[in-house]
């Protein structure tokens, strides 16, 4: 499968980039790793007539330690993520959520800016996000602005980010020792979450049970009023609206939120 | 656009359209066959090759995207007539059937080996997680990388 022809530039800087995102509009995408834009690309599911490449900007790399709060660099492949002892000490949900996604070549090429400014709601890093209360720093034309994210994943695919604008840096509040749990229910190896979920102490976010990954606010409402993590897991369908497929129904989606939820829960330690 | 970036340990430069695929740029610019279009989806692993010693599905990379950088193919294994020890491994376990998924196979093997050079049988299992052998013949497969862990194939330098 071959993409549609496309002109191809390497952004020099992240500034360079948002210049070329101003001139070429809706027409261009920001590249990084690829491995969610390349494959729809193949499938001409996506035909951008430019592609900014911003993969190499060393700007957007690496990960640091920032008062109370991990900074990871939106073009931070998921196995350096994954293998960071820094991510591993101070967030290790997201330390392991990114060692669930793809195998070890996808997450050689994949970054964790990418994974969720393609905002798919079954994919690992975005849920990670909303468990652990993260947020994105957003660069654009008028600077820099912090998208928490509850705030940040609008739609099947969307984000809140505006055209324009790209994903500079990913934070996670830094919070060793706090219990965590983490599930996902695949068919195949590999695979995208059937229904995922992830709790990080009494926030539990749910990938693939909407159109956007989501909280379960009401299982986190009865954690929070005392309910056994048996108990509160009960009410993790709660409001949401999970389309079917192939893979499973409208009620087995529920079914897996609610068994996927006490088991996060109990793993937490 | 202009392409510069070794293969192979040789400097390279052509002119590429931007939508060329790394693994056709391999096969049909380089004419270096080893790595095998399989899914063509980031699935099967057979076009894997290493990306500055990195295991990458070349499926799956625009050519553009090595630019300045460092490629390996299975072509790129073999010093002086000598097999790779992971080459020579596979070969000694019978780590393949059909073949075609062997040189996906043998790339993913050097790189996870470059990263943890002594795995346990589990680790290589999760390690090729991202190969398929439409045979079925992991178990040889699995018992190679063992064996070319054993033979010191991680701390081979130039991989």
């Amino acid at each position: 499968m071959i993409p549609a022809p496309f002109d191809y530039v390497a952004a020099q800087s992240p500034a360079h980039a948002l210049d070329l995102l101003d001139s070429h509009g809706d027409e261009a995408k920001l590249l990084a790793g690829g491995h969610s834009l390349l494959p729809m690309m193949k499938l001409r599911l996506a035909a951008p007539s430019v592609l900014i490449d911003i993969g190499g900007l060393a700007e957007l790399k690496g990960i640091r330690a920032e008062g109370n709060e991990l900074v990871i660099g939106a073009a931070t492949p998921h196995a350096v993520l994954a293998a960071s002892e820094l991510v591993r000490a101070g967030a290790p949900l997201l330390a392991y959520s990114a060692a669930q996604v793809g195998d070890p070549q996808i997450r050689h090429r994949g970054t964790i800016g990418g994974s969720l400014a393609h905002a798919d709601p079954a994919a690992d890093l975005p849920m990670a996000l909303l468990a652990l209360g993260g947020s994105v720093d957003v660069l654009g034309p008028g600077g820099t602005r912090n998208i928490v994210a509850d705030d940040f994943f609008t739609g099947f695919f969307e984000t809140s980010m505006a055209e324009g604008e790209l994903i500079a840096a990913v934070r996670v509040p830094r919070r060793p020792g706090l219990g965590w749990g983490y599930q996902k229910f695949v068919r195949r190896a590999n695979d995208w979450a059937i229904v995922g979920a992830a709790a990080v102490d009494g926030r539990i976010a749910l990938a693939n049970m909407g159109p956007v990954p989501m909280r379960a606010r009401a299982a986190e409402r009865a954690l929070a009023d005392g309910a056994s993590a048996a108990e509160a897991a009960q009410l993790a369908a709660e409001g949401t609206e999970p389309s079917e497929d192939v893979h499973a129904d409208r009620d087995y989606r529920r079914h897996l939120a609610r068994v996927l939820t006490r088991r996060a829960l109990e793993q937490r330690r | 656009m202009q392409l510069e970036l070794t293969v192979n340990g040789q400097r390279r430069s052509d002119d590429v359209e931007p939508r060329l695929l790394l693994v056709h740029y391999l096969r049909e610019v380089c004419g270096l066959r080893a790595a095998n279009v399989g899914c063509d989806t980031t699935s099967c692993g057979a076009c894997t090759v290493l990306l500055n010693g990195a295991s990458v599905k070349s499926c799956t990379v625009l050519a553009v995207q090595a630019n300045g950088q460092e490629v390996t193919t299975a072509e790129g294994l073999a010093s002086n007539g000598d097999l790779h020890p992971v080459q020579a491994a596979f070969r000694q376990e019978h780590g393949l059937q059909c073949g075609f998924c062997t040189p996906g196979m043998v790339m993913a093997t050097v790189g996870l080996l470059s990263e943890n050079p002594h795995p346990t049988e589990a680790e290589v299992r999760e390690g090729l997680e991202g190969n398929f052998c439409r045979c079925t013949g992991y178990h040889n497969i699995v018992r190679a990388v063992l064996a070319a862990a054993e033979a010191g194939a991680g701390t081979e330098v130039g991989a």
